[in-house]
């Protein structure tokens, strides 16, 4: 369900926001005019953006803007109809997910994809990069699996931190299936950090979360963009996040950006007003 | 305490020790079937040989069948790659195997290398097979895996029966064959012969110091027994060997960062390769893997085990077959699919050929309509004796289907998880749980955990 309102001359108008925010310096993400057709329908529509390094950006928008298509695009888990994606300057528009992730770009799922027969603990275990034991012969042959019980040792260590840190070490050994909707998202954030990414693309990821763990995740998130110079996508419909986190914000609009920049001016946009804000009073 | 009491309780704790130990879980069930199998061939008034060749066959066809199960675990089980080509599998492992061993001058000629050369070779190239039956398929949806591996399989099956393969030459003047419709009647000679006999190949060879002293201990101790029948339950029981090194290998893969890895393509792929796993390596490794251990099964089972191969040995029924032991088993479960495969072999495969007799025996079912008309129509007059004969006589085949359905229909309806389908065998090379004191002790500074979500 998508405003009426739409104005002509749009894009336009964010290329020269993303000229404007040009430092001259690559940015993690790049997407220039991103394009991805379903059949009939055009779900992103000439998408262009960027998100600035170690940045807690925000991508916000009415429903079925085209947000999620565009996190799909990005991380390959859809083939793009048109356009480019560039992650610390390599073009990885149409590259294999499991390509994207080793480069360092992990995303979550707006409506949790949790690895429902396996454990809490193995959802976790699976989400480490480049795992010796994953290797067949070093799982089988003895020579190799000391090294791989070691590293399982290690992994299992951090695993354990991970969980308790998101407050869900308690369901540890429970299938993830039977986690409630809050707690799987919880598992697939812990899941997404636990890859060492150095851009984690989020979507909805405190829906259903109570508000003392959000505090607490999005301080955890403030946390690695100052010590580990991680950067973030976020999708939020929640404006009291956006506004006092996010900054810049993105607005998408039928597949296309509508608008960028601080939430002060996104707030009083008056192409934003009609197409969001109108909507959501 | 009473020794009812006291029974009870031996009895929990049996049961306690079954579902703690794998082990004694399988070595229960095989005691078991030994038992019924010794039961049935005293029923039918078997001499010792009989009887020790009863239980030769029980241990031959529960190893091969538990054997080729847990390769389709891995597949299917494991990865959720749904392979019904099985037949095709095993048919590459055995002929490559018969292909490379036959002597030159036979008919068909093969390439009469050692024997150990053509397990090995039956195994590469059923794992070939398989990453080219794979290659294309697995980087499409996942049903269409099904479609060409069943493709795979018959198109294999028929190739093997094709006449213009029979024979023919290499381009370097070697000749070889397939012997078309016929087969191959020239596989070596099951390798423990060679424990027994001087010459392999002929029990009339003479034997060799410990086949004397093996064939003198059942002189001693039962009178005169057969030595062939002893051959084939040495046999059985190198095959149980092989199965528990399977079964070691498969569980070693399930516990490590690959079977987890198997486990969450399995489960929603997209996530698996959204975590940065190449699922596709992992699947085409996982393949070949099953498939070599199926061309194994192959050798171990139609090689050296029937002393013959040939095409028809090799319908997609046989795949139907090892479906169903997985399904009893349990799918994702090594120690499932072992039972699965016993149950079958057992139940389904054996118990089918021996019961007609049995029944015959105790019944004294003389009648042996030709046609089902003559085998209803008593029915009428009370007679229902001619229904059963016509069933035992004319239709035995067709009693192991029913069986299988019957069984089928209950497990669906009170186990659909089968018998072991229900355990979760955790993917990891440690054990997981251990980690939480260890995570505590070291107190990691990033939790600040309101309390109370503890373990207890
Ligand atoms: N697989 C698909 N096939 C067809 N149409 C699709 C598909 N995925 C998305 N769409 C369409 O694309 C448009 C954008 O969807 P998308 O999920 O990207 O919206 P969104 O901005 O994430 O919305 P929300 O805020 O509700 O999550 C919608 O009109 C949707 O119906
Ligand atoms: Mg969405």
């Amino acid at each position: 369900m998508s405003s009426e309102s739409a104005v002509d001359g749009v894009g336009e108008d964010s290329a020269a926001i993303n000229a404007a925010g040009d430092s001259g310096e690559e940015p993690p993400l790049r997407v220039e005019n991103l394009r991805k057709e379903f059949g009939g329908i055009t779900a992103v529509d000439g998408a262009s953006f960027e998100v600035a390094d170690g940045s807690l950006t925000g991508l916000i928008g009415p429903n079925g803007a085209g947000k999620s298509t565009t996190f799909n695009c990005i991380t390959g888990v859809q083939e793009p109809t048109g356009g480019a994606v560039y992650f610390n300057g390599s073009d990885i528009a149409g590259r294999a997910p499991n390509a994207i992730v080793n480069r360092g770009l992990v995303r979550t799922f707006q409506i949790a994809r949790e690895l429902a027969e396996m454990t809490v603990l193995e959802n976790l275990m699976l989400a480490p990069q480049r795992q010796q034991g994953e290797a067949l012969y070093r799982s089988v042959l003895p020579p190799f699996r000391d090294g791989v019980i070691e590293e399982e040792t290690e992994l299992r260590e951090a695993v354990w931190e991970s969980l308790e840190f998101f407050e869900i070490d308690h369901l540890a050994e429970e299938q993830a299936g039977n986690l409630s909707g809050g707690q799987r998202k919880l598992l697939e954030l812990a899941r997404a950090l636990m890859t060492d990414p150095d851009m984690l693309l989020l979507d909805e990821p405190f829906a259903g979360v109570n508000p003392t763990l959000e505090a607490k995740l999005l301080d955890r998130i403030n946390q690695l963009r100052a010590e580990e110079g991680l950067t973030f996508l976020l999708v939020e419909h929640d404006m009291d996040i956006i506004m006092e986190h996010c900054d810049p914000v993105i607005v998408m609009h039928q597949g296309h950006v509508l608008a960028e920049g601080r939430p002060g001016e996104i707030r009083n946009n008056e192409r934003v007003v009609d197409a969001y804000f109108g909507e959501q009073r | 305490m009473s020794s009812d009491q006291f029974q009870t309780g031996r009895l929990t704790q049996f049961r306690e020790l079954l579902e703690r130990s794998d082990a004694a879980l399988v070595l229960t069930a095989m005691a078991a079937f030994y038992l019924l199998f010794l039961g049935i061939g005293a029923i039918l008034n078997y001499d010792v040989a009989g009887l020790i060749s009863i239980l030769g066959q029980v241990t031959f066809f529960t190893a091969v069948y538990a054997l080729i199960v847990l390769a389709l675990n891995l597949h299917w089980g494991y990865a959720g790659l749904f392979n019904i080509g099985i037949a095709g599998f095993m048919a590459v492992g055995v002929y490559t195997m018969a292909m490379l061993t036959a002597p030159p001058t036979g008919s068909p000629p093969g390439l009469g290398l050692p024997v150990a050369v053509g397990i090995v070779g039956g195994m590469l190239a059923a794992a070939l097979v398989g990453l080219v039956t794979a290659l294309p398929a697995l980087r499409l949806r996942a049903d269409y895996l099904a479609i060409v591996t069943v493709a795979i399989s018959e198109i294999i099956r028929l190739t093997y029966n094709s006449p213009a393969f029979s024979t023919f030459t290499l381009p370097g003047g070697i000749a070889l064959g397939t012997g078309g419709a016929s087969g191959i009647g020239t596989v070596p000679s099951n390798p423990v012969q060679a424990i027994y006999y001087v010459d392999p190949s002929s029990a009339a060879s003479g034997t060799t110091p410990i086949g004397a002293a093996i064939f003198g201990f059942f002189e001693a101790v039962f009178g005169v027994v057969r030595s062939a029948v002893i051959v084939d339950l040495t046999y059985g029981l190198v095959l149980a060997v092989v199965v528990f090194l399977v079964y070691t290998l498969l569980a070693r893969v399930g516990n490590s960062p690959f079977g987890r890895v198997l486990k969450a393509i399995r489960e929603d792929e997209v996530v698996a390769k959204s975590l940065g796993k190449d699922t596709n390596r992992f699947k085409i490794k996982t393949f070949m893997l099953g498939c070599a251990l199926m061309g194994l099964a192959g050798v171990l089972w139609q090689g050296f085990g029937t002393g013959a191969v040939y095409p028809q040995a090799f319908r997609p029924e046989l795949t139907f077959y090892i479906f169903i032991a997985v399904i009893i088993g349990g799918a994702g479960s090594n120690t499932g699919s072992v039972l699965g495969g016993a149950v079958f072999a057992n139940l389904l495969f054996l118990l089918p050929q021996y019961l007609p007799n049995i029944i015959e025996q105790t019944f004294s079912i003389q009648a042996d309509p030709n046609n089902f008309i003559a085998a209803v129509g008593p029915i009428a007059a009370g007679e229902i004796a001619p229904l059963l004969g016509y069933i035992l006589n004319q239709r035995l085949p067709a009693l192991r289907f029913v069986f299988v359905g019957v069984l089928l229909v209950y497990l669906m309806q009170n186990r659909p998880e089968g018998l072991l389908g229900h355990r979760t065998e955790t993917a990891a090379a440690v054990n997981l749980s251990e980690g939480h004191t260890a995570a505590e002790q070291t107190g990691s500074d990033l939790t600040a955990p309101e309390g109370g979500v503890d373990d207890e």
